[in-house]
């Protein structure tokens, strides 16, 4: 139980996937504009992460493991991602309409999300089982959540003040996001101690 | 477009890194050491020329509707040969990338210069602007490992510099360091470079996921971008 605590919080926190390992910065830096799109947007990453993994993982175990097909891994995960994605977009619009309307536009830019493809190899890395595999996806796509909700409320200050010229639009957005990693830093240590 | 030309406007005017502001994730994760950068950069490159000689190669063959799968199976299976070979040859280098060499698949220099250039263009063409592409990519990493290492760990690849080893700043070549540095350079090029690509150069279409996005995330990052003109 402890090690699954954790491995949440270090997910979340420590080795969190934007900040730190610098995983999905294209959905950090371009959809974070505003709160209710970032937080859609992080909402359906924490989605697609679980069931990536919930997916892939017996896939790698009991499919690639056994046949010796290791190095197929990377063309069989993108593309069961990518399947995965469709699917999930299909059912959902077919059965709840009004999940699919606020979800909906982010599934499909989540399909080449290096966050979600990340995730489901680092689970097989670090050589996770199941349980604690679907606990660090879930501790990452938090770890998501929590840094497009930050940034995007850092983001809204930045918006309309007095910049200098060629600092402004992504270069400040850049700097921004430094500061913000920055206090993501202090964490380092916290966890381990917690439970020692 | 000459071939001269052609390979040159991925070196400087249109820059996948610091002006397409493609394939951003490496870019930061990849250049805290200078040899961990020139991995990187060579990695991707050897994918982006097979992968547009191939793609550019088949392009009258692959339905239009399912090209985009198409390209991505292509592209993996590459990634899958590279990460076997650095593997093999190069274990080092693939302990220091780790999980960012297999990410080469969702790297989207890879697959807007598929969708931008190789579904279009004859096969020599595609290769010369898949190395174009490739060398600016790999400079743009070098650029920002050689600050972030000589002023950070106080080495260049690996070999350490007689003051800066004493004071070297460490926090550059953590997670913050690479925002930071990332900021300073594309401030520097919008700066001093003469050459503001047009929108229409770069548009929407160049980004994988044109198609579906709808403008929700990648259009916006693009549309900051040449805001500054």
């Amino acid at each position: 139980m402890t090690k699954l605590i954790i491995i949440l919080l270090s997910a979340v926190f420590i080795n969190n996937y934007v900040l730190s390992r610098f995983l999905g910065i294209c959905p950090f830096l371009g959809v974070s504009k505003k709160l209710d799109s970032a937080t859609g947007m992080s909402i359906a990453v924490i989605f697609v992460m679980l069931m990536a993994t919930a997916v892939t993982y017996p896939i790698q175990i009991f499919l690639l493991n056994p046949n010796d097909l290791g190095y197929l891994q990377t063309i069989v995960f993108i593309l069961v991602i990518a399947a995965l994605v469709q699917l999930v977009e299909i059912i959902l619009k077919r059965y709840i309409p009004s999940l699919h309307k606020s979800l909906g536009v982010y599934l499909p830019l989540i399909t080449t999300n290096c966050a979600v493809l990340g995730v489901t190899i680092l689970n097989i890395d670090e050589g996770y089982s199941f349980l604690e595999a679907m606990v660090n996806s879930l501790g990452s796509g938090l770890g998501f959540f929590l840094a497009m909700v930050i940034f995007s409320g850092v983001r809204s200050t930045i918006e309309g003040r007095d910049i200098p010229k060629s600092f402004q639009g992504l270069p400040i957005t850049l700097v921004a996001a430094a500061i913000t990693s920055l206090s993501f830093l202090g964490f380092g240590g916290i966890i381990e101690n917690l439970f020692a | 477009m000459n071939t001269a030309q052609n390979f040159a406007k991925g070196l400087i005017k249109e820059n996948p890194v610091l002006v397409l502001v493609l394939g951003t994730c490496p870019t930061l994760a990849t250049s805290t050491s200078v040899i961990n950068a020139l991995g990187m950069g060579a990695a991707a490159t050897v994918v982006l020329l097979c992968s547009n000689i191939v793609i550019s190669a088949l392009r009258k063959v692959i339905p239009d509707k399912v090209r985009i799968p198409c390209y991505i199976v292509l592209i993996a299976g590459f990634v899958t040969m590279v990460q076997m070979l650095v593997k093999a040859f190069a274990p080092d280098l693939d302990k220091s990338l780790g999980i960012y060499l297999p990410l080469i698949v969702v790297n989207c220099i890879i697959l807007g210069r598929a969708e931008m250039f190789a579904n279009k263009n004859k096969v020599f063409d595609s290769a010369i602007d898949a190395l174009g592409m490739g060398a600016g990519f790999t400079l743009a990493l070098f650029l920002m490992a050689a600050i972030r290492e000589t002023f950070g760990a106080g080495t260049f690849c690996g070999i350490e510099i007689p003051v800066l080893i004493d004071n070297h700043i460490s926090i550059l070549t953590m997670a913050p360091g690479g925002f930071f540095v990332f900021g300073l350079l594309i401030a520097a090029v919008n700066k001093f470079g003469k050459h503001k690509p047009k929108k229409k150069d770069f548009g929407c279409e160049g980004c994988p996921q044109a198609a579906s996005c709808g403008k929700t995330g990648c259009g916006e990052i693009k549309e900051e971008a040449t805001e500054n003109d």
